[in-house]
């Protein structure tokens, strides 16, 4: 039976369209709802996840592209939310809404676990792709750069 | 609302069994009521609740010494569900970790839910305060009584109340039933804590989700599952007032996965809160449903809003501004002060219509029990919605039950509750529990979108180059029209925001507004009309201080004047003040100024910028909040704009979660970026000619300055007033003020997408 590799858990596929996007198996099929729809074209990044270690958009994945790979959400960062990046986001209080804040952390945790000390340069290159409405940006900017000083 | 008139108004709860549903079965339960506002805020259509006795505040607390603290108030970022549960265990004295917050359904027995207006704090800081002393007093003279000892030697810390005397001490819980039968203490007998013993009021506190936030936890608007839940996608009118002609459902309904394909009502008479109506695809997933929707031929009717074209509609707007209007406020003889001044200046401005775009689109959850029902969603307005599920499903508001997810953002689109009716139609209509999911082209297109508008200004110059004369006209689609057909008229609520209440000391004034029809879905957006207000206010003052010779702030002082109260109503203007009465929130115009200074002193006035750099200043009362914003603009020679550097000094009075304040001031300055620089939703044909993130353009992190640096100016002596919307207004007119100082060129029109800024 296919399946996919969610934090570690295999979620079968059963006869699902293998062109749906990772996105709508992860929210309504593999009940990791911590991943979120925001607009569908990965314009927004609020999808974001990682596949094989890397951050992808969720929602213009589709699962036939996930298969034989690990497939990680923010369910699945941390085993206590003890990432530095999730003690970094609440130490600096970077949430005002939150509903972004998954995709944000999921594109700076792939971001840290490449380039242990990203310059500013390379901390817009990998966060552009997130938006959030709130404006929290400068605050995820200090966290990220806190979170990679604690890796150090 | 004094003290007084809150206590005043506190009574048992006397529908106990329902209170011990919402907070369990608490040994003690308190309910405050929101005493009468004195101005009720006029909003078409909407019931003020806050006028009526409800009660909106209720804690209990359980014999295992946990203290439950209701929120009514709707989290959509502001941090609000965290701030004023704190204001109550402040008084209370709770361990925070003892704390429980429980998030209120949608009732009028809170008072008024509808979280916009930047109202929480303003409205609910006292009620909460009362509600926490008058438990605390309970406590205490509960323990005195077992005790023996007088209750003035008897305090509330950390959860206890003590007797530092005999050091005797009992927990909340222990007292919990006692303090239940001590008699609702009279508002003199209060003691409230003074700032220097408060632990959480005026100081940092962490968001009460922030755990579930980051950990992908936290229940959002479409996080919520239901037993045998279906997912809907709804194909909505392109055009307002259309009605589906024809419909071809035969693809649809064989795509795998689609249930069913169903007719949705078109909403009767003006569409208000109304479902828009159209055909909805249900199946077993929200993808199943989304691609079902594609499948689907369906033929629309004509409407009389297929002629709507923004650009036309900004070119009117423009044109009837430039032209007399109704005066509405008015102080000397402005023509005459015109016609002597040495020099006149003139200039229109313009803004776009916006969609509000919050991270999570609009998404609903409904689910029947014989005739109740159950819905579940991220509403900045549970008794709107509930009063709208009721209204469309012809049941009774008691069979009702408004449940609150976290919201993710909302910014006014979610005041709107047209998407929770038609979960609860739907849902209905299935036999089943419903998820209706908005994708992003559906939120574009069917906003209640922010009113594109224009603006113009004329001043006058005396021969020492002071300003002598100062005419404004605004013009804009009203919001009154999504409740009242073909109402063409702003409200003075609306032209309150920023516009009859500008505070120049000059001698001749004069204010006067247009008439417009409107043809699209419009509602409220953070800051409203004061965005389009503010932008040309601000704008033209500059303009104006050019035009003087003049350095810009100390052109502001001269504008704003000297230290006073400023009475619109003195000068023949409806001036509602934002629903308080101006004796309690003045215009006042040394906070303005303080303001000013403290943001011209942290951008570092005056001093020397290379040609392409250019600092600029705005600073703007809305809200009863008094927030200056100061910026350093960078402008290449191409004319790509970049913002490296905002300053904002706010002054909110006193600011009952300083961090959050800040935050709010931080997005503020995004939200306003976003608005200055990218975003337009433009109509024509009557429809929306955006749909997503790729041509709806919000500001990236790229785009957003570097450095925030939020300044607290306020008193803490003032009474605290809202900050989720006042910082917005002052930044698009800042940015354009330090655009014209880079470059000499003056923008007067949002977004600035299409102005050539390049210079040489």
């Amino acid at each position: 039976m296919p399946q996919l590799d969610v934090n570690g858990k295999a979620i079968p596929i059963d006869d699902l369209d293998p062109s749906m996007p990772l996105l709508w198996f992860l929210r309504d099929h593999a009940g990791t709802t911590g991943v979120k729809f925001g607009c569908g074209l990965a314009q927004c990044g609020c999808c974001t996840v990682h596949l094989g270690g890397r951050a992808v958009r969720s929602c213009v994945t589709p699962i036939s592209a996930a298969m034989g790979q690990k497939v990680v959400t923010i369910e699945g960062l941390s085993k206590d939310g003890d990432h530095p990046l999730q003690k970094a986001w609440v130490a600096a209080g970077v949430p005002q809404c939150g509903y972004c804040q998954a995709g944000q952390i999921m594109s700076a945790a792939a971001l840290l676990a490449e380039n242990k000390a990203p310059n500013d340069g390379q901390i817009d290159a990998a966060m552009s792709g997130n938006l959030c409405r709130c404006g929290t940006y400068p605050r995820i900017r200090a966290a990220i750069k806190a979170a990679a000083k604690e890796m150090g | 609302m004094s003290h007084r008139d809150a206590i005043d108004a506190i009574a048992r709860p006397d529908r106990r069994g329902f209170l011990q549903g919402m907070v369990g079965a608490g040994a003690f339960l308190l309910g405050v009521r929101a005493g009468v506002i004195a101005a009720p805020e006029p909003q078409p259509g909407a019931a003020d609740a806050d006028a009526d006795f409800s009660p909106n505040v209720w804690l209990a607390i359980d014999r295992d010494d946990t203290v439950k603290i209701i929120a009514h108030r709707s989290e959509m970022g502001t941090g609000i569900r965290t701030v004023l549960p704190l204001v109550v265990a402040d008084e209370l004295g709770c361990d925070r970790a003892r704390v429980q917050v429980v998030q209120a359904i949608g009732d009028e027995k809170y008072g008024s839910q509808d979280t916009d207006g930047s109202r929480s704090i303003r409205r609910f800081y006292e009620p909460m305060r009362i509600a926490g002393a008058t438990a605390a007093l309970m406590l205490r003279r509960a323990a005195a009584a077992k005790w023996g000892v007088p209750v003035g030697e008897t305090r509330v810390t950390d959860h206890r109340v003590e007797h530092p005397k005999s050091k005797r001490k009992a927990s909340f819980g222990a007292l919990a039933a006692d303090a239940a039968k001590q008699p609702i203490p009279k508002a003199d007998e209060l003691e409230f804590r003074k700032p220097a013993e408060r632990r959480f009021v005026g100081h940092d506190a962490p968001l009460e989700d922030i755990r579930g936030i980051v950990t992908g936890a936290a229940q959002f608007g479409g996080d919520v599952r239901r037993p045998g839940m279906r997912f809907a996608m709804v194909a909505r009118p392109p055009v307002l007032g259309q009605r589906p002609k024809t419909v071809n459902d035969a693809a649809a309904r064989k795509v795998k996965g689609v249930l069913d394909v169903i007719r949705v009502p078109p909403f009767e008479g003006v569409h208000a809160f109304q479902p828009l109506g159209g055909v909805a695809v249900i199946a077993e997933d929200t993808w199943s449903a989304l691609q079902g929707r594609r499948m689907l031929e369906v033929t629309w009717s004509d409407s009389p809003h297929a002629a709507l074209d923004d650009a036309a509609l900004s070119d009117r707007l423009a044109k009837i501004v430039e032209a007399p209007g109704r005066v509405l406020r008015t102080r000397g003889d402005v023509d005459g002060a015109l016609k002597g001044a040495a020099k006149t200046i003139e200039a229109t401005y313009r803004t776009a219509r916006l969609a509000h775009a919050s991270m999570e689109p609009p998404v609903a959850t409904a689910e029947w029990k014989g005739e109740a029902c159950t819905v579940w969603a991220p509403t900045q307005n549970p008794q709107a919605a509930r009063d709208e599920v009721a209204r469309l499903c012809g049941i009774p508001k008691a069979a009702v039950t408004v449940n609150v997810t976290l919201l993710g953002g909302g910014f006014g689109r979610k005041s709107k509750p047209d998407f929770v009716a038609e979960a609860a139609w739907l849902a209905r209509k299935v036999g089943a529990p419903v998820q209706v999911v908005w994708t992003r082209e559906d939120d574009i297109r069917h906003d209640y979108y922010h009113a594109p508008a224009a603006v113009h200004l004329k001043a006058g110059l005396d021969a020492k180059q002071a300003p002598v004369a100062w005419l404004q006209r605004s013009a804009f689609p009203t919001i009154t029209s999504t409740f009242a057909p073909g109402a063409n008229q702003p409200s003075p609520m609306e032209l309150g925001l920023g516009f009859t209440d500008v505070p120049w000391v000059v001698p001749h004034l004069r204010a006067e507004g247009g008439e417009v029809e409107n043809h699209a879905r419009i509602g409220w957006y953070r800051a409203v009309c004061n965005v389009w207000h503010a932008f040309a206010v601000h704008g033209f003052a500059d303009e104006l201080a050019h035009a003087a010779g003049a350095d810009p702030v100390a052109f502001l002082r001269d504008l704003i004047g000297p230290k006073r109260l400023v009475d619109p109503t003195k000068e023949g203007c409806e001036y509602p003040n934002y629903g308080e009465p101006l004796a309690k929130y003045p215009i006042d115009t040394g906070r303005l100024r303080r303001a000013l200074d403290a943001a011209a002193d942290g951008i570092g006035w005056g001093r020397a910028t290379p040609k392409g750099t250019g600092l600029g200043i705005a600073v703007h009362r809305s809200f009863l909040t008094y927030v200056a914003a100061a910026c350093e603009v960078e402008v290449s020679r191409e004319g790509a704009v970049r913002i490296p550097r905002f300053v904002i000094a706010a002054d909110c009075g006193l600011a009952v979660n300083p961090d959050r304040v800040r935050a709010q001031m931080e997005g503020s300055v995004v939200f306003g970026v976003s608005l200055a620089l990218h975003s337009a939703v433009t109509f024509t044909g009557g429809q929306a000619g955006q749909s997503n993130f790729h041509d709806y353009r919000v500001a990236r992190l790229t785009d957003a300055p570097n450095a925030i640096d939020v300044r607290l100016v306020g008193d803490g002596e003032n009474l605290p007033t809202g900050v989720g919307e006042p910082g917005v207004p002052p930044v698009a007119p800042a940015i354009a003020n330090a655009i014209f100082a880079a470059t000499g060129k003056r923008v007067r029109e949002l977004p600035l997408t299409g102005a050539d800024l390049s210079w040489s």
